[in-house]
């Protein structure tokens, strides 16, 4: 037992894989498949957890989270939908337009956090887009295991409803689409009015989806322990910064289209890591000394650390000014 | 590996004894000659050869008594054994965990057989030979948890994580230093370490709760906590205090190096995978003290460490009445010599008492 | 009667806020004693919510004190109990056909609060959403971790277990699933050496 405490690499233990299937389920949507590489079984996972997947791209290396959609009793297969955003960093671009049938690609262990709170006597889900993959796998998860369930899920149109029809056709009676090109939205206060004590919501879908389920909920008087969301942030891009990094002493930029983490790694700092969207607290850093103003964008950072300037995330938060000094 | 299983009891007779082996890999926790409370986590991946570190559950020559004391504190009071019933998923995730563990790194002692959901576990120290469902509770005695944990030495609490919190949903609790699960069962973490002084006001709780939260599936931690127990008692619970708690008066200077015990905690920390709950194997060693002092560098540092300890850390240990006895006894190890940074005996290096 | 001010403690010991309106579909209110007053002070922030609310009151020592003014109130339902313990099959029937939306307030005796909100906590509303006000006694329920049994009204440290009969002293640590503070037995190591019984909070 050593003096001081090990430290631990930075992201979650990680899996050799082979991409095993590539399907395409609609214009901007496409699923990966994936085996073990050493033909083990994978570790059993809890819904609602997702894996990040590490792609080289042309020297530089992309770590993107994915919502892991397959049943979470099968270890023989995981598997993800990556939605295609032609506007966004790359890294679903690179999914749609590398990767290859038989690539072997690096995963993370399951992490998971977006859990189902199994305390809940039902369970109702609310799904915009691609924010149905994580529901695939909890509702696998409770036919298997007994549980009140109902899907509601918000699709742009019925080319783009991924999964929507093998749904129905499985539970007819507890699925609910609506598609946004023929006008139908989800009636959110009628659903959420008369719902037994004890029910739970989870939302995964776009920022703007997500604030309207937390505020319609505390609007009716839902206590907000029982409404779930997750969101991925992607680190939104920014004006160009300098950071010093006193523990590694060498002074980094941060390029514009960078994270304050994805800058620090690309200069050999071994930083801490886990979700890299802002929410699970792991790359919390301590600020040395600023002068200038903090982008925060995190979900981590209570009100008052946010305020203080002491503290940042940087896998998502930038910084505008002439001096930001961290502990790392 | 073979194990010489010990027939021993921690009551009545106390005939419970460490062999030269116990003594030499007993976890010593003090890595230098003072002890304030830390966040003293590392990654739990192996040890030293022949270490209570190497294994992920380590099997000792206690085991087989442990394990009959347990089952004699469960008829007793049948509320040691708890879980709340949304932890169901989290005990089959621990049993799972325990059996593949224990028939990788023990295979002589322990065999899990499985094809598909049929599993066949047999536990040749405790004569079992099983087969089951697993997932299904109908083909268990009992409840997954409370299964196979009358088959692991030391007591394991269970947390279920929600909302960036920890809450102690179930666990088996029989050779717990001074706490009571029954009263406990649902608390968060900071309202179970409520009575806990100095840490809190330390920060000590936020912070562990942080790391403790962002442990994942494959990267266990582990660190060690210790208190003091008169009698090699494994079961100092609330609920049994009004009978042992005098116990601690029964210490003379004649038989305190035989009586008075070095309590060490080697906890655990998994995150399990179909429930994403936390698991909190609590495992108890004892040492007695003249065991104890035939390693000189801990016989030293022992002193040391007991004699400039805080009041307050004494009195919640519960031997701030002893301390004085045992720092009689414990200064005749101690000559004042340098002790080395680190836990491990050192006796290659560390000379011995030249008193 | 004046709000009792009770003295900083540990984690797990409770802290009681003050009752205020809270957006919902239904308003259940449980209190007993001089925790009408608490109501009393809700409904002056907010007439109109009484008349989706359901009143559970015993009245206790307070007699016919408070009944009138509660009735005043108009709410949809006023249900006033001989004790707690008679009340509580209605709390049940009433929580287990409840819905999401409904608010919970709890007023009184810790021992009331405590027990009233593992019934809503029981039937799905997680107890940092239930709503309570400390007025009246400050007795304690307490359980001997000994024998388990529950000792009401508990005014005094060290008190005598009325199960058992051993000597406990009154810790702060507190359980929400039992609805009670813990107690101990204070002369294990010495026993026979009990100290002279001192009030609460004195």
């Amino acid at each position: 037992m050593s003096a001081a405490p090990q430290k631990a690499k930075a992201g979650a233990e990680k899996i050799e894989v082979v991409v095993s299937a590539i399907v395409p389920l609609n214009d901007l949507v496409t699923r990966f498949e994936f085996t073990r590489r050493d033909g083990l079984p994978f570790p059993p996972f809890s819904a609602g957890a997702h894996t990040v997947v590490e792609m080289q791209d042309e020297g530089r290396t992309r770590l993107n989270p994915y919502s892991l959609m397959s049943d979470p009793a099968d270890q023989s297969v995981y598997a993800i939908s990556v939605r295609r955003d032609d506007e966004g960093r790359g890294g679903s671009l690179y999914m749609h337009r590398n990767v290859k049938l038989g690539d072997v690609m690096t995963i993370t262990f399951p992490v998971n956090l977006f859990p189902l709170d199994l305390r809940g006597r039902k369970h109702v889900f609310l799904a915009g887009g691609i924010g149905i993959t994580p529901f695939m796998a909890m509702i696998a998860h409770l036919e298997r295991m007994g549980g009140a369930w109902e899907l509601h899920y918000a699709c742009r149109s019925k080319a783009l409803g991924s999964y929507a029809d093998e749904l129905t056709r499985r539970y007819p009676n507890k699925v609910h689409v609506y598609y946004d090109d023929q006008d139908q939205a989800i009636a959110l206060a009628d659903l959420l009015d008369g719902q037994p004590l004890g029910t739970h919501v989870y939302v995964c879908g776009p920022a703007g989806m997500i604030k309207w389920v937390h505020d319609t909920a505390a609007v009716h008087g839902w206590p907000d322990e029982n409404v779930h969301s997750e969101e991925f942030l992607a680190p939104q891009p920014g004006k160009p910064f300098e950071v010093r990094l006193c523990k590694s002493d060498i002074t980094i930029q941060v390029g514009e289209h960078e994270s304050l983490l994805e800058a620090m790694e690309r200069c050999g700092v071994d930083a801490p890591f886990l979700c890299r969207g802002g929410a699970c607290g792991q790359c919390e850093t301590d600020v040395v000394e600023a002068e200038g103003e903090f982008v925060h964008r995190d979900h981590w950072l209570d009100e008052d650390d946010h305020a203080s300037g002491k503290k940042i995330m940087p896998c998502v938060s930038r910084f505008v000014g002439t001096t930001l000094v961290l502990d790392r | 590996m073979t194990i010489q299983f010990n027939k021993e009891t921690f009551r009545d007779d106390y005939s419970f004894r460490n062999s030269d082996r116990a003594i030499k890999r007993f976890p010593f926790p003090f890595h230098e000659d003072s002890y304030m409370y830390s966040v003293n986590m590392e990654q739990h991946r192996g040890g030293p050869a022949g270490s209570v570190f190497e294994m992920r559950f380590d099997v000792d020559e206690h085991y087989v008594s442990e394990m009959e004391d347990r089952a004699l504190v469960l008829a007793e009071d049948p509320l040691r054994c708890q879980s709340l019933p949304h932890m169901t998923l989290a005990g089959w995730d621990t049993l799972e965990l325990i059996m593949v563990s224990k028939s990788e790194d023990y295979p002589d002692l322990f065999e899990l057989h499985r094809d598909g959901d049929n599993w066949r576990w047999i536990n040749k120290p405790m004569g079992i030979d099983h087969s089951f469902t697993f997932l299904d509770e109908t083909t268990l005695p009992c409840g997954p948890l409370e299964y196979i944990t009358r088959q692991a030495q030391g007591d394991f609490a269970v947390l279920d994580q929600r909302g960036d919190m920890l809450y102690m949903d179930a666990g088996m609790v029989t050779t717990q230093a001074d706490w009571s699960l029954d009263f406990d069962i649902g608390m968060d973490f900071f309202e179970w370490h409520a009575p806990v002084p100095l840490a809190h006001e330390m920060g000590i709780f936020k912070r562990a709760l942080k790391f403790l939260l962002n442990i994942q599936q494959g990267a266990p931690a582990r660190r060690l906590n210790w208190t003091m127990t008169v009698n090699p008692l494994l079961d100092t619970s609330p609920e049994n205090y009004h009978k042992w708690g005098v116990q601690k008066t029964t210490l003379t200077p004649e038989n305190i190096g035989a009586k008075q015990h070095l309590r060490v905690e080697l906890q655990t920390f998994y995150r399990l995978p179909r429930s994403n709950a936390l698991l909190f194997p609590i495992r108890c060693y004892l040492i007695a003290f003249q065991d104890l002092v035939t390693i000189p560098k801990w016989g030293r540092r022992l002193h040391r460490v007991i004699r400039d300890l805080p009041e307050e850390l004494a009195t919640y240990k519960g031997f701030i009445d002893n301390r004085p006895m045992m720092l009689d006894y414990l200064s005749q190890f101690d000559d004042g010599l340098p002790t080395s940074p680190g836990v491990w005996p050192d006796l290659d290096t560390e000379p011995p008492l030249q008193k | 009667m004046s709000k009792f001010k009770f003295p900083e403690s540990i984690r797990s010991r409770p802290v009681y806020g003050t009752l205020k309106p809270r957006p919902g579909k239904g308003h259940l209110m449980i209190a007993d004693a001089e925790g009408a007053e608490a109501l009393l002070d809700l409904a002056a922030q907010d007439t109109g919510m009484f008349r989706k609310a359901h009143i559970i009151f015993i009245p206790k020592a307070t007699g016919d004190t408070y009944v009138d003014r509660l009735r005043a109130l108009e709410p949809a339902q006023f249900y006033i109990g001989p004790s707690y313990e008679a009340s509580v099959p209605r709390i049940r029937r009433v929580l287990s056909d409840a819905h999401m939306g409904l608010q919970v307030y709890l007023a009184g005796t810790e021992g009331l609060m405590g027990q009233a909100q593992n019934e809503a906590m029981n039937a799905g509303i997680p107890h940092t959403a239930i709503q309570t006000e400390h007025r009246g006694s400050v007795a304690r329920r307490m359980q001997c971790v000994h024998c388990k049994g529950i000792t009401e009204d508990v005014m005094t440290d060290p008190f005598v277990c009325s199960h058992c009969g051993l000597n406990l002293f009154v810790r702060d640590h507190y359980s929400r699933r039992l609805a009670a503070f813990q107690g101990v037995c204070i002369d294990a190591e010495d026993p026979g050496n009990v100290p002279e019984p001192v009030e609460l909070y004195k």
